[in-house]
């Protein structure tokens, strides 16, 4: 197969001290789909961006891009817009924001073919082609799609709409950078298959750019690891997943939660270098537990592993000084773990119950049924789809008012009824850590005065202050000098530790979590996972009602599972029994589309997932397998009657029977071996 | 759209009502037609000037809503009433209105339009000289009264014309009095007699323009869209052209609504200095006289032109923007 791109040396800098990329070399051949991972600020973005020309001008580049024997390092700007979009092409993460919003899809296309065909064609027929192309991406009215604006669409059909744009001028190369980190797992699995489809119609070799190993290791043959602006170990897909070398790579596939049982994480120390910090020796030097004294000063190249004889660039490649000494060793072996807790039985007090709530956001309504309860020294995970209602049912709780409709009890209390200074005093017994922690800490603070601001918030005694602020610290297993430090200080994964403190400082009854881990990288995601199993099922522990969208991450830390979709709860009961056995049709497409480690992604055409709001009857059916399957008589009854609520069971007309899961193989029958 | 447009439209109206009630009740508080008829020499006794004031429904004995009321009534029906020296109001609309417009319209699009321009590249040419030029000169302007810049500019426009030896740019009148000749050489006539007001006018309105536009351009250029069309293979200006430009004139629909008023008041300034027979120079002329009458009319002028020009806003922003269109 012939050579489309490839990187040699390639070095990236912004500014004299600030290298982002150190020598990368990459090779992607016809046709072939090279996934590029690595954890935030490794430098695949930048990495994605050179091989487009696209870095902003500010960027020193040296090393070599070379595409279709064309160097581009160096290349005028005009030339470089002659082979962008017609031999090498884009996916970007945020299709919203890749999209013009003040121009139709349909045009956007089109432009493509406009900018490169000659003779070139018209508006009318560049229309009718991207409606085509469309077509060919299996996008469900593609006629109004492309008629649509932007942010008239929802995020997965925008994604397919980019990838239409991408494969409209035939390209060699499409670069697709986080094409699905901005999607919900449904959407998600859609737009896999429909790069696939774009790769199969055109032939193009893909270079995959993602944190998501379970993403890479789905759709890649071959993949390069990335840490601090390096790749550190390449091979083809099955090899680096099943027998990884590099004791970065085994750390980081021995982190990532698995979907299929609660596991026992690898945990690496530290975080990885800030992007720009000087790097000497190998990177991870100071995270490895291998690590001997020459690793801190000699650079590692990328040599073949477990030394057996490897075409360059095909082969398995480690760039690691001492790669024998992994070979007979798992992560197990280099990294401290940390085992889930031992199932517990669940308390019989309540901390909190939600019925049949109803709620609006931004005037539209976003819930319209919820039910779930959560027992002391229990954690309930909410999960389902962006726009489920997931969020907004969080609100209503921890805004401790009255619903618009239904009822919500916290520690035993309507909350419709507690006064002004009663929901005062409950708000020291209910706490929130939210997503992002680097919005919900203040930068000018110290993190002493965060943590100890709940504590004034409740008027505790102020000389127990100082020591309660020393024994949180310790509790969330940060420094006792982070202390007089400031948020911006910190890394991503400190700062969650720092908000975890803050909510524990009042030890409250109820821990509400919204999106916990989501905005961190895998290894550092981890260390917080291990550290929520610690808080959560310690003795006295607080309740726990975990808001996420990572199925993974709610089978490490639940023991109850709530799943919402379309402002309804559709079905709940414990994590075992709802991923194991799941009984409502939405459930089982939502984990059967979570690309994961060790399974292959569900095959078959992409179901048609815009669906339109149902007036009368069951709110999914538009997407619905069974009903799609049943005899007209049996979908009257999906057509005209609400399936009835769901506590501690499903609410569906034809749930599937209580017994394993048809619609994926497991275990993997092919594919690649599962990591350990 | 219609059904957005409609209650959008009577709320303008519900305004204007309600800015011509203010205007005529500060207006008859603050002046004094009186002081206007008695200041003649001999003083006339006070009946005459009753009478007089009376004429043109200034009788300062009833109250001044009933005089609004009054005046109001003949409003809608297309009389404006009359001017303290007994003349017609609409007479004098009439003959003012058309030389207002044509420098605020001269003003409005020469200041929104050089005005982004500028900003645009401004910030194409970011931390460059043009930049750092087009940011102290816009510093400068905005920094001097409207007043000092028309004598400034009328200065300069008298050593131009003296290094070029004959008079290129006029800075009396809006036409030379008894100009004859073909349509192009009025139009050459007016020119050289809009160049001086209309600069007035435009200069505030294009420095402070180019200042949005440089911020929303930068942003912009920062935005993924623009990287899409850059990898999809447009040159960088043409990127910029057809992705961006009209992405960044979206926020500045807002200014250019409360813009409009700044350059309104600076039209005042520049009539008067130059000699314009407009709107501006009558409301001047209007207010010394205690004609409360005229007053009102130029405020119902403007009114009528600051609320156009939020509804032109609008409708900029619905056919700029297609997120805001429902």
């Amino acid at each position: 197969m012939s050579t489309v791109l490839e990187l040699r040396d390639l070095h990236v800098g912004f500014g004299p001290e600030h290298a982002a990329v150190r020598g990368v070399d990459l090779v992607l051949r016809r046709g072939e789909v090279l996934g590029l991972v690595g954890e935030s600020g490794a430098g695949k973005t930048v990495t994605a961006l050179a091989a487009l020309g696209l870095l902003p001008s500010r960027a020193t580049v040296r090393g070599s891009v070379r595409l279709l024997g064309t160097e581009l390092v160096g290349l005028p700007v005009r030339d470089l817009a002659r082979l962008r979009g017609r031999r090498i092409a884009m996916v970007f993460q945020d299709p919203l924001a890749a999209f013009t919003p003040v121009h139709r899809v349909g045009d956007q296309i089109g432009e493509v073919l406009r900018i490169h065909e000659r003779p070139r064609p018209g508006r009318r027929s560049a229309r009718q082609r991207a409606v085509e192309l469309l077509t060919e991406l299996r996008v469900p009215e593609p006629q109004r799609v492309a008629r649509a604006y932007p942010h008239e669409l929802s995020g997965g059909l925008r994604q397919r709409a980019m990838i239409a744009m991408a494969v409209a001028g035939r390209p060699d190369v499409i670069v697709a950078d986080e094409p699905t980190s901005a999607l919900d797992v449904t959407a998600q699995a859609e737009i896999l298959a429909a790069l696939e489809d774009a790769r199969a119609a055109t032939g193009a070799a893909l270079l995959l750019v993602s944190h998501d190993l379970g993403v890479v290791a789905g759709a890649a043959d071959r993949v390069a690891v990335m840490y601090a602006g390096r790749v550190v170990e390449t091979g083809p897909a099955h090899r680096l997943f099943g027998n990884p070398r590099m004791p970065y790579t085994m750390g980081l596939l021995a982190a990532a939660p698995r979907l299929d049982a609660a596991h026992a994480l690898s945990q690496m120390p530290g975080a990885p270098p800030a992007p720009g910090e000087p790097v000497e020796g190998c990177a991870f030097a100071p995270r490895c537990p291998v690590a001997r004294p020459e690793c801190e000063s000699d650079d590692p190249v990328l040599t073949p592993a477990d030394g057996a004889p490897a075409r360059a660039d095909d082969g398995h490649l480690v760039a690691c000084l001492h790669p024998g000494v992994t070979a007979a060793r798992t992560a197990a072996d280099l990294y401290p773990t940390s085992a889930p807790p031992a199932p517990r039985p669940p308390g019989d007090v309540t901390a909190l119950r939600v019925t049949a709530l109803r709620a609006s956001y931004r005037g539209r309504r976003a819930v319209h049924h919820a039910d779930l309860q959560v027992r002391r020294s229990e954690t309930v995970a909410l999960v389902g789809e962006s726009g489920a209602g997931k969020s907004t049912t969080l609100e209503r709780i921890i805004a401790l008012g009255a619903p618009e409709s239904g009822r919500i009890e916290v520690l035993g209390r309507d909350t419709a009824r507690l006064g002004r200074s009663e929901v005062r005093r409950m708000r020291g017994r209910v706490q929130i850590v939210l997503q992002d922690p680097s919005a919900t800490l203040d930068p000018r603070m110290t993190i002493a005065r965060i943590i100890a601001e709940p504590l004034e918030a409740q008027r505790a005694p102020r000389d127990r202050t100082a020591a309660r602020v020393r024994e949180l610290l310790a509790e969330v297993e940060l420094d006792p000098g982070t202390a007089g430090r400031r948020p911006p200080q910190l890394s991503g994964g400190q700062r969650q530790r720092v908000a975890l403190a803050r909510a524990l400082a009042v030890r409250p009854e109820l821990l509400l979590l919204d999106e916990p881990v989501s905005a961190l990288d895998v290894s550092v995601q981890a260390g917080i996972i291990a550290l929520l199993r610690r808080l959560t099922s310690a003795p006295g522990s607080p309740a726990c009602l975990l808001v996420s969208h990572d199925l993974a991450v709610v089978r490490q830390l639940a023991d109850r599972v709530v799943v919402m979709h379309g402002g309804r709860t559709v079905e709940s009961g414990p994590v075992d029994a709802v991923f194991d056995r799941p009984r409502h049709p939405y459930t089982r497409l939502l984990l059967s589309a979570v690309p994961t480690l060790g399974r292959p992604r569900p095959a078959g055409p992409p179901a048609a997932f815009e669906e339109a709001a149902a007036a009368t009857g069951c709110g999914f059916r538009a997407r619905c397998p069974v009903y799609r399957g049943l005899p007209a008589e049996q979908r009257l009854s999906c057509e005209r009657d609400l399936p009835a609520p769901a506590v501690d069971g499903v609410a569906c007309h034809f749930p599937h029977a209580d017994g394993g899961m048809p619609l994926r193989g497991r275990p993997a029958s092919k594919g690649h071996p599962p990591v350990q | 759209m219609a059904g957005r447009a409609l209650p959008r439209i009577t709320r303008s109206i519900a305004l204007l009502l309600v800015s011509v009630l203010v205007s005529y009740v500060v207006a008859s508080a603050a002046l004094c037609p009186r002081a206007h008829f008695e200041d003649r020499t001999p003083r006339p006794p006070a009946a005459a000037v009753d009478h007089e004031l009376a004429a043109v429904g200034l009788d300062d004995s009833t109250p001044v809503l009933a005089r609004f009321g009054h005046w109001a009534w003949r409003a809608l029906h297309g009389d404006l009433g009359r001017t303290i020296d007994g003349g017609s109001v609409n007479a004098q609309l009439g003959e003012r209105i058309g030389v207002s417009v044509r420098l605020l319209l001269v003003g409005t699009l020469a200041g929104a339009g050089l005005g982004v321009l500028a900003g645009v590249w401004a910030a194409v040419r970011r931390g460059r000289l043009p930049d750092h030029a087009m940011t102290v000169l816009s510093f400068l302007v905005l920094s001097v009264p409207t007043f000092v810049l028309a004598l400034l500019l009328k200065d300069g426009a008298l050593s131009f014309n003296h290094c070029l030896g004959h008079t290129v740019i006029r800075y009396t009148g809006e036409s030379t009095p008894d100009h004859k000749g073909t349509w192009t050489s009025q139009l050459a006539d007016r020119s050289s007699h809009l160049v001086l007001p209309a600069a007035t006018v435009a200069l505030g309105s294009i420095a402070s323009y180019s200042r949005y536009q440089r911020a929303a351009t930068l942003d912009l250029l920062a935005a993924d869209h623009l990287r899409t069309a850059l990898a999809k293979g447009l040159t960088p200006g043409r990127a910029l052209l057809r992705h961006g430009l009209r992405v960044s004139l979206i926020p500045m629909t807002t200014f250019f609504s409360f813009g409009f008023l700044t350059l309104f008041t600076g039209s005042v300034f520049a009539e008067q200095i130059f000699g314009w027979p407009g709107m501006g120079s009558w409301f001047l002329e209007a207010a010394q006289e205690g004609d409360v009458n005229s007053v009102v009319a130029v405020c119902l002028f403007s009114a009528v032109t600051v609320l156009l020009a939020g509804l032109l806003a609008d409708a900029l922003l619905l056919v700029l923007d297609p997120r805001v269109r429902r």
